[in-house]
């Protein structure tokens, strides 16, 4: 199939005289020299029959020959990504809403890896031991200032009556919504990671 | 088999996966040798790019050895030691036949921006990167390249983005000889575009960024004048006084949108992630490029919007040019410079790091600690 021909340009007076290649601000990278057609006319590869669902940009009029095949969409992330995914690559929401799906994603892989039995050691995770081995002071500072914020925020919240207040009704406890995960910084160093450094050669 | 394992934001470790399979005739399956970690990746590792699914292998940077192919691969042989392109490319589309390997149409089926790319979110196409012990690679006729007896693989696992996105990032900014060039970002692919300025007649090259041991390094690397704009009140002000009050001929982007440098663009862009990432580099390159100069973008943002002073760009006369590296167009001539000693990229190599402790590499990359420049996996062994 060839792009449509609207005009035809073989009658109209100087067509094309002062094309110049060298000229196309997309030079070298767009060398449009050798085609003899334009448009959706390639021979296509053989096409891949996608064994998980793929999602398909609305852009596309066909599935390409070759696609990806890894994390297929699934669970309340996926369900998010399938009605973006209704949406073109020119609209916000699309990409707000695979961003939101990220985020997600990220608490269901949590309960992933709990479901297979497997607590994801996040500090490790997050690279502490390189941290502790290479930014001792930023470690402990990082550590201290998320250690005080965590005695802080549970001291509020096994906070009873202050003494001055100590005849007011006791406020009926708040119950507990939210199970902050251990920062990486309150677990013990490990030991130093295998990492060879290697002096620059310059030539 | 062991592959790197994306779990969220600042979140990666190396776990046993399923070995990857021929999914197309023209497919291959590749066991990796070294395996690097691009600038780039830093946007999928801090949640920067849209769809980016845990559970995913990242890498787009490998070279291994071929260990399996596919019914219809006619070029490659198991046991050829092959570099493989981050483009995943059909080379027979409208857009291949053009020589744009960073944008076929027949490999990404999320998005039509952009061709597939290993292991860089479902933006990207949704494949499975190098950053394993095996990978599993398409159109394997295509991309890969039988890497050359005298060549180092060090050298060959960085032809395969970083030193032929720098090299594009000059060839876009058209450098003419006695030219001054500009580049933002002072990371393997800033400093591969310093390198390759000079390459095509640049007189004066100038790199700009913030961490101090990198300018160290892209003084003598580039070799390039270097400055801090952490000690610069007004970036732009700045390269006007150093061209005479023109500005240079030639801005390079290779920062992208994990860039630091304006607190604005920072909440905007990388905390609210309400634009597609920080764009100050490009700001900085737009308002301080010549009239009538060119700025060539290689530094990534995401997909959305950006605040840029795209006015200025209208009464400036400036020319954009951007893409994502076409590497197979480029690679012979690359592997002659290397051939021909005007480039070693493997001296940006500072850090070699077994696939276990690929959580500690992705800290110290993107942490900038030990002096990192570039790090390498080494998935299966030295």
């Amino acid at each position: 199939m060839m792009t449509k021909a609207m005009v035809d340009t073989s009658a109209m007076p100087g067509w094309g005289v002062d094309a110049d290649a060298e000229n196309n601000p997309t030079w070298p990278m767009r060398q449009i020299d050798n085609q003899q057609t334009r448009g959706l006319s390639w021979q296509r590869p053989a096409q891949q029959h996608p064994h998980v669902e793929v999602l398909r940009s609305i852009e596309h009029n066909r599935l390409p020959a070759v696609i990806g095949t890894s994390t297929p969409p699934s669970g309340l992330s996926g369900a998010i990504r399938r009605y973006a995914f209704r949406r073109s690559e020119s609209d916000w929401w699309h990409w707000l809403l695979l961003m939101g799906a990220d985020r997600i994603n990220v608490v269901e892989g949590v309960i992933e890896d709990l479901a297979h039995g497997k607590v994801p050691n996040i500090p490790a995770e997050l690279g502490a031991k390189a941290e502790w081995k290479y930014n001792k002071k930023g470690f402990v500072l990082k550590a201290g200032t998320v250690l005080a914020l965590g005695l802080g925020v549970a001291a509020m919240l096994r906070g009873g009556p202050r003494p001055d207040s100590a005849e007011e009704p006791a406020a009926p406890a708040e119950p507990a919504t939210t199970m902050l995960p251990a920062p990486y910084w309150e677990t013990p160093p490990v030991p130093a990671a295998p990492v060879v450094l290697i002096a620059p050669d310059i030539a | 088999m062991l592959a790197m394992n994306y779990r969220g934001p600042y979140r990666v470790r190396a776990d046993e996966r399923p070995m990857p399979r021929i999914l197309h005739p023209e497919d291959a399956i590749v066991r990796v040798t070294r395996s690097c970690i691009c600038g780039s990746d830093l946007h999928l590792y801090h949640g920067m790019v849209p769809d980016t699914r845990v559970g995913m292998t990242f890498g787009h940077e490998f070279c291994g050895t071929v260990e399996q192919v596919g019914a219809e691969v006619r070029n490659l042989n198991v046991g050829d030691h092959v570099l493989v392109p981050f483009n995943i490319a059909c080379g027979k589309c409208h857009f291949c036949q053009q020589g744009l390997f960073g944008n076929c149409h027949e490999s990404n089926a999320q998005a039509t921006a952009v061709g597939g790319i290993y292991g860089y979110s479902h933006t990207a196409g949704g494949y499975d990167g190098g950053q394993a012990q095996y990978v599993r690679v398409p159109y394997a006729d295509v991309g890969p390249m039988v890497i050359p007896d005298w060549m180092d693989p060090d050298d060959a696992v960085l032809l395969t983005d970083v030193v032929p996105t720098g090299y594009q990032a000059a060839e876009m900014g058209g450098i003419q000889p006695g030219d001054t060039v500009v580049v933002f970002g002072a990371g393997p692919v800033g400093l591969m575009a310093a390198r390759s300025a000079w390459l095509f007649g640049a007189s004066r090259v100038i790199v700009i960024d913030h961490v101090e041991y990198r300018l160290d390094f892209a003084r003598v690397f580039g070799p390039a004048e270097v400055y801090n704009f952490r000690e610069i009140d007004d970036m732009v002000v700045f390269l006007k006084k150093l061209t005479d009050s023109l500005g240079p001929d030639v801005c390079i982007d290779a920062v992208g949108g994990d860039a630091a440098g304006s607190a604005i663009q920072t909440l905007l862009g990388t905390k609210l992630k309400l634009e597609a990432g920080n764009a100050i580099a490009l700001h900085w390159a737009i308002n301080s490029v010549k009239k009538g100069g060119i700025v060539s973008i290689v530094g990534v943002y995401g997909p959305t919007g950006n605040i840029i002073p795209i006015g200025n760009v209208v009464n400036k006369g400036i020319t954009i040019r951007a893409n994502q590296a076409s590497v197979k167009r480029l690679l012979p001539r690359l592997i002659d410079h290397i051939k021909n000693g005007h480039m070693n990229p493997k001296a940006m190599i500072t850090h070699r790091v077994p696939l276990t402790d690929v959580a500690d590499a992705y800290h110290i990359f993107a942490a900038k600690l030990d002096g990192c420049i570039k790090p390498v996996l080494l998935p299966n062994g030295l």
